[in-house]
C-alpha cells in the first residue's frame, strides 16, 4: 500500500463519517461544522485527482460562501428548531431504506463497470498547461464559453432572486402603522 | 495508485448519505446540507472520471459550472429559508403547509 493510498483511505474515512454526522447530529450547527470537514476533504481529493485549481474552488466557495452562509443562517434560525425537537420526519425508516437500497444497488452495479480497476493515465501536460487550458476552454468562442456564460447569467439572477425573497416585505406598511 | 474503484465507492456512499440526509430531516436547512453533500459526491464523480478517462479537460469545466449551480442554489435557497422563518416562525417542512390544500 502505496502512502497516497493511505491518504485516501484515512481522508475517504474521516468525509464518509464526518458526512454521517451531517445527517444524524441533533445540533444544526454540529451538522453544519462536520460538513465543512466533508467539503475539506473532498478538497483533499482534488488534489488526489490532480485538479489542484477546482481544490481551492472548493475551498473558496463551499467553504468559505456556502458553508459560512449555512452556519448563519442557522444561527438566525435557532429558535425556531433547537436540538430538542425531533430531527427526523415520520417516514424516516422509509428514507433509510431507499438510501441503503439505492447504495447496495450502485454498489452491485459497479461489479459490471470494465473501467473499474482502470489505474489513471499518466497526465501528458503539467499542471500549469492544464490550468492554462482550463483558462482558455472557458472562454473560447469554440468550446465553453456558453455555458460559461449561462452560468454568469445564473448567478446574477439567483443574486437578485435570492435579494427580492429574503428581503422584508411588510416592512413598509409595519412602520405606517407604527407611527 | 489508486484505481477509480474507490472514488466511486467513495462518491456512491457520500450520495446516499446526503440522500438520506435530504429525505429524512424536517429542517429545511438539514435538508439543504443533505443536497450539498449529493452534488459534492457527484463532483468527486466527474473529476474522478476526467482524471481516469480520455476526455480532455470537459471533466473540471463540468464540475466548475456544477459549482455555479450550487451556489446559486445554497443563496436562493437560504433567501426562502429566511423568508418563510419571517411569516411563520419554523422552518420544519412538515409545518410549512401554507401551500397544502
Amino acid at each position: 500500500m502505496t502512502i497516497v493510498q493511505l491518504v485516501f483511505l484515512l481522508v475517504a474515512a474521516g468525509a464518509l463519517f464526518a458526512a454521517l454526522m451531517v445527517v444524524l447530529s441533533k445540533r444544526l450547527v454540529h451538522a453544519a461544522l462536520w460538513l465543512i470537514v466533508v467539503l475539506a476533504g473532498i478538497a483533499v481529493l482534488f488534489v488526489l485527482l490532480n485538479a489542484g485549481f477546482l481544490a481551492v474552488v472548493q475551498v473558496a466557495v463551499y467553504i468559505d460562501a456556502i458553508a459560512i452562509l449555512i452556519i448563519i443562517v442557522v444561527m438566525l434560525t435557532q429558535r425556531a428548531m433547537g436540538a430538542t425537537k425531533i430531527q427526523v420526519n415520520r417516514n424516516w425508516w422509509l428514507a433509510l431504506l431507499t438510501a441503503v437500497v439505492l447504495c447496495v444497488g450502485l454498489l452491485a452495479l459497479f461489479n459490471q463497470m470494465p473501467a473499474l480497476q482502470s489505474q489513471a493515465p499518466t497526465l501528458e501536460a503539467d499542471a500549469e498547461t492544464l490550468l492554462d487550458d482550463l483558462g482558455v476552454s472557458l472562454v473560447d468562442v469554440n468550446r465553453f464559453i456558453l455555458p460559461f456564460e449561462v452560468a454568469s447569467v445564473l448567478l446574477l439572477a439567483a443574486l437578485i432572486g435570492s435579494i427580492m425573497i429574503a428581503w422584508p416585505r411588510d416592512s413598509a406598511s409595519e412602520e405606517e402603522r407604527e407611527t | 495508485m489508486i484505481p477509480l474503484s474507490w472514488y466511486i465507492i467513495f462518491a456512491a456512499i457520500l450520495f446516499c448519505v446526503g440522500l438520506y440526509g435530504a429525505l429524512a430531516r424536517r429542517n429545511a436547512l438539514a435538508i439543504l446540507m443533505g443536497i450539498e453533500l449529493m452534488l459534492n459526491a457527484t463532483n468527486v464523480n466527474l473529476v474522478a472520471f476526467w482524471r481516469y478517462g480520455t476526455l480532455a479537460i470537459r471533466g473540471q469545466v463540468f464540475t466548475l459550472i456544477v459549482f455555479a449551480v450550487a451556489a446559486a442554489e445554497a443563496a436562493v435557497g437560504l433567501a426562502l429559508i429566511i423568508s418563510i422563518y419571517r411569516r411563520r416562525t419554523t422552518i420544519a417542512v412538515d409545518e410549512i403547509n401554507m401551500m397544502k390544500w
